[in-house]
């Protein structure tokens, strides 16, 4: 009846996984019983959970990434913990909960923290900053967003029913075969991210329609911000990508389900296949996931700058050439697979010719500030901390893209320091200053500063205390993943890293504090003009939030900055364009065909991972009717009369110019 | 295990290469962290001394230099990576005093399993080599994937069963060294340590000699015990009955390792072997 679910499945003999898992339950039960008692559901379902608004589905994207940091921060800290105790003893963590513990990290990280991060931004600024009124398949990236959640229940659940995955962020056969490794762990993982990875692809499928076929009058390509350049050249990798990773792990779905030997010992299985494989997704993951947060940076310099992107163009070509090398150089996770001289030859320095492009943008930032009149608020202290953190990230990664070098430091700490210097300093950084930076566009207020600025001190410098003395601990031979050790001379770094790690928590409470003193000083903090930093691109055109429509009537773009055009245009005008030509817009209907499909998904893949193949076909015959009926729809449009938009757009104005005059009267 | 500390040529040219590559890389970086904070400061919005260019946006010149600094480093340091790729490369051979000694490295769940063929020996977790000779290792894994590194030697390679990879190393100094798998490889991962015994080379003989009359043999018997999950107390030593075991085991006539023995139970499983019981837990054994 339940395949291979029994209640020996719940950890009653193992209490941090049980503790940790009753604490999430109740979080849930009390958030949903509150929304219930409180008669939000109907607000909720109407205007969120079945919202086909790209600002919407923008906000739960970032707002899904920001629980599941906190749920791998724990991960991180445990782990931290651990390797402090655990000299000459066993700490407290067992081997196979600890091994859990450095897999749900890894993957938590990247594919539901960072991920949804910067697709969540993408979603909430592209359309807005290309002077449009919504992503090109609307309801497609509801579904994506949900699919995504799907995977994100999928790995805590994992958490109080059986066990994760035991084989680290990428399950590397054979050691994830179920000769191996027999429990649901790796299943877990496997249907994780093959449910999500569909949201994933559908996101990317959507971003690049957007921005290829949606553009505003006049936005041509090359007067788009750098940020939907970005977005285009990430989305492309998506694109390109993802599907191999969908099929790499469905190889690995059949060798475990089915007795297939794509990757096993036995039948002529072969595991390099898979290495070649998942890096060839894997490498250009690292490029989607840091090219959007280079496009935030060079919004964020600009802006703060009060100066155009220092030699926008070679941006644009540093930004596609990143896109096509990062397909060019996989084997480098692998060098000391033994793979002969000449092709770990040309591996290294095909990646380190990446490092041409990306420090090129390095400089052209550099040049954006020169010259210009650089406010520090948050979004600009992240920037700035972001480049210099990033640069040291490059150097020990151009380091490790040297074969011999990487003979001595692969898979040590070195390694384990370098990409959290990059991820971290690069993609973590970019998301924070991207939500501090869009954070009053979505919600009509800013956030609070000092609590901003708290945030990222302790932040940087908690990053600094907790990985700098990985590089060292690499140095000294400790290698990665290690549930304990009798080594020495690791362990004052271990101690000195467990010490950062607690200033990073430090600085994600003052995150929390920081939105929770926002919502309750909203008044004070209220964005009333739409353009709380002076910016330069068409997302600050449109009131804050923006109305469903985005703009009332499609802006005319003649050149780059766009909005910078249309203020100094006005200023030596001294007049706004009167009377613009309303007309009536069609907006697409919500639908809840996303929520309903994941539901599905979940179902299905809960089934999948413990052989309930009756709730297999149920979740699947669910998902696939609800397809059925979406495609079956008769109207998905809606008309907003031209006379509303006329009544909306004009009370958004004055409050605009109510708003800037205040601001030009105030000292 | 510092690797800053090499032992041998190889981990000493590595060093070194690692070295150089940070110093050439720290003569961009450091003057261009530098100018960011630099920039940064000087621009401030309060700083009235500073020139304020709202339009200044394109330098042909200074396009240049930007792409040319990234550029010529990475010119640099691509002769850098393919020099030192070729040069040390892991199967390339290394002089030394001798015609060297053949060691067959096997990877188990989870310890390490040393073969001489020559010497007709076997050693489990213990690597006595003797010094300055060029050292030939043939690694496999009878398992799953691990990563076979001495640190302080120089050049970590994979083990995966059904392949032999190749690694030529030499010590150059008598001590006591230690090795490690750098990859994980399941529960035991961490206690894959073993211990390198660089000794001079009338020792070794004389280890050798003594060890292949041992009365542990390693056969089918003693290897299949081997082959089941576990971590090892002690480092026994053996004389090799079977000269072509490695192969046996590298071109997969004996079956890999069996894994876990019965529904994943890991915890009464590991404790049985670690050194202190980890928690509160039912012992099978």
């Amino acid at each position: 009846m339940f395949g291979r679910l029994t209640w020996s499945a719940i950890p009653i003999d193992q209490p941090i996984p049980l503790v940790a898992g009753a604490v999430v339950l109740v979080a849930i039960l009390a958030v949903l019983a509150w929304v219930v008692l409180a008669g939000h559901l109907p607000y909720l379902w109407r205007e969120w959970i079945t919202s086909v608004d790209h600002k919407r589905i923008g906000v739960m994207y970032t707002l899904l990434a920001m629980v599941m940091l906190l749920r791998g921060f724990s991960d991180a800290i445990m782990m931290r913990a651990q390797q402090t105790m655990a000299f000459q003893s066993q700490g407290y963590l067992p081997p196979e909960h600890y091994n859990q513990i450095f897999s749900a990290h890894g993957t938590i990280m990247i594919f539901f923290v960072a991920m949804p991060f910067v697709i969540g931004l993408m979603n909430l600024v592209v359309p807005l900053q290309l002077g449009v009124r919504d992503v090109a398949f609307p309801t497609l990236n509801s579904v994506g967003f949900w699919l995504t959640a799907t995977g994100a229940l999928l790995v805590n659940m994992s958490l109080v029913i059986g066990e994760f995955a035991r084989t680290g962020w990428l399950p590397y056969p054979p050691l994830s075969e179920l000769t191996y490794s027999p429990g649901v762990g790796v299943d877990y993982y496997t249907w994780s991210l093959e449910i999500s990875g569909v949201g994933t692809l559908v996101a990317g499928i959507n971003l690049v329609t957007t921005v290829l076929k949606l553009r505003t009058r006049g936005m041509t390509y090359l007067r788009m911000p750098m940020f939907c350049w970005t977005t285009l050249a990430s989305n492309l990798l998506i694109v390109a990508a993802f599907p191999i990773l969908t099929a790499t792990l469905a190889m690995l779905i059949l060798d475990r389900y089915f007795g297939f030997h794509f990757f096993t010992n036995e039948a002529g299985g072969n595991v390099m296949m898979f290495m070649n494989l998942i890096w060839a997704w894997g490498h250009p993951e690292v490029y989607i996931l840091v090219l959007p947060a280079f496009g935030i940076f060079s919004e964020v310099v600009s802006t703060f700058s009060g100066k155009p992107l220092f030699g926008y163009r070679s941006m644009v070509l540093a930004t596609m050439a990143i896109c096509i090398i990062s397909f060019m150089v996989w084997l480098h996770h692998f060098f000391t697979m033994g793979a002969g001289p000449d092709v770990n030859a040309i591996f290294g320095i095909a990646s380190m010719i990446i490092a041409v492009p990306t420090g090129v943008k390095i400089y052209n930032w550099l040049f954006t500030m020169y010259g210009g009149r650089v406010r520090f608020a948050t979004p600009m202290l992240w920037a700035i901390g972001f480049m210099v953190t990033f640069i040291i990230g490059g150097l020990t990664g151009v380091l490790v893209a040297v074969p011999p070098a990487d003979f001595l430091l692969h898979n040590s700490l070195f390694l384990v320091a370098h990409f959290h210097n990059v991820i971290i300093g690069g993609v973590l950084f970019g998301a924070f200053a991207g939500y501090t930076y869009w954070f009053p566009k979505a919600f009509g207020f800013r956030l609070h500063e000092g609590w901003g600025k708290a945030a990222f001190w302790f932040w940087l410098i908690g990053f600094y205390v907790a990985f700098m003395p990985l590089y060292a601990a690499g140095l000294l031979g400790m290698t990665r993943r290690m549930q304990h050790y009798d080594v020495a001379a690791w362990r004052p770094w271990m101690m000195v890293a467990g010490v950062g790690a607690v200033l990073i928590l430090i600085g994600i409470l003052c995150q929390i504090m920081q939105l929770v003193v926002s919502i309750r000083h909203r008044a004070e903090l209220r964005d009333r003009t739409g353009d709380p930093w002076d910016g330069r691109s068409l997302e600050w055109a449109t009131a804050s939030p923006p109305p469903v429509f985005n703009f009332a009537v499609m802006p005319d773009v003649a050149g780059e900055d766009a909005y910078w055009r249309i203020k100094a245009h006005a200023r030596a005008q001294d007049l706004q364009k009167s009377g613009p030509d309303y007309r009536d817009i069609e907006m697409p209907r919500n639908s809840p065909t996303g929520f309903v499909c994941a539901f599905f998904a979940t179902i299905m893949g809960f089934a999948l991972i413990w052989h309930i193949w009756w709730m297999v076909a149920l979740g699947g015959i669910g998902a696939f009717a609800t397809f059925v009926v979406f495609a079956w729809r008769d109207h998905d449009e809606y008309v907003i009369p031209a006379d509303d938009v006329a009544r909306i757009d004009r009370a958004n104005l004055a409050e605009r110019r109510a708003g800037m005059q205040l601001e030009a009267a105030a000292p | 295990m510092n690797i800053l500390d090499p032992q041998g040529p190889i981990a000493a040219a590595e060093r070194t290469i690692l070295i150089d590559s940070i110093g050439i890389m720290l003569a961009i970086v450091l003057p261009t962290i530098a100018a960011i904070l630099a920039f940064a400061f000087w621009f401030r919005h309060s700083n009235s001394r500073a020139r304020y260019l709202p339009d200044w946006a394109y330098s042909g010149r200074l396009e240049l230099v930007v792409w040319s600094i990234p550029a010529l480093t990475v010119i640099l340091l691509g002769g850098v990576a393919w020099i030192g790729s070729h040069q040390l490369d892991p199967a390339q051979p290394v002089q030394g005093t001798g015609p060297g000694i053949t060691v067959q490295v096997v990877s188990l769940d989870w310890k390490w399993l040393f073969i001489y063929p020559d010497q007709r020996v076997a050693g489990v977790n213990t690597l006595t080599v003797p010094v300055g000779a060029p050292l030939h290792l043939q690694l496999t894994s009878a398992s799953v994937m691990n990563a076979f590194f001495i640190p302080q030697l120089g050049s970590m390679i994979y083990t995966m069963n059904g392949m032999v990879t190749r690694l030529e190393l030499r010590a150059d100094e008598v001590g006591d060294y230690q090795g490690l798998s750098s990859h994980f490889s399941g529960d035991g991962f961490p206690d894959m340590l073993f211990d390198v015994h660089v000794v001079p080379q009338l020792q070794f003989d004389d280890w050798a000699s003594r060890t292949v009359r041992s009365d542990q043999a390693l056969n089918q018997e003693s290897y299949t015990r081997l082959l089941k999950q576990s971590v090892p107390k002690d480092k026994p030593v053996y004389r090799l009955d079977d000269p072509e075991l490695f192969q046996a085991i590298s071109t997969q006539k004996i079956a890999p390792g069996p894994g876990p023995e019965q529904e994943p139970s890991p915890l009464s499983r590991l404790s049985a072997n670690l050194p202190e019981p980890i928690c509160e837990g039912t012992h099978v054994r």
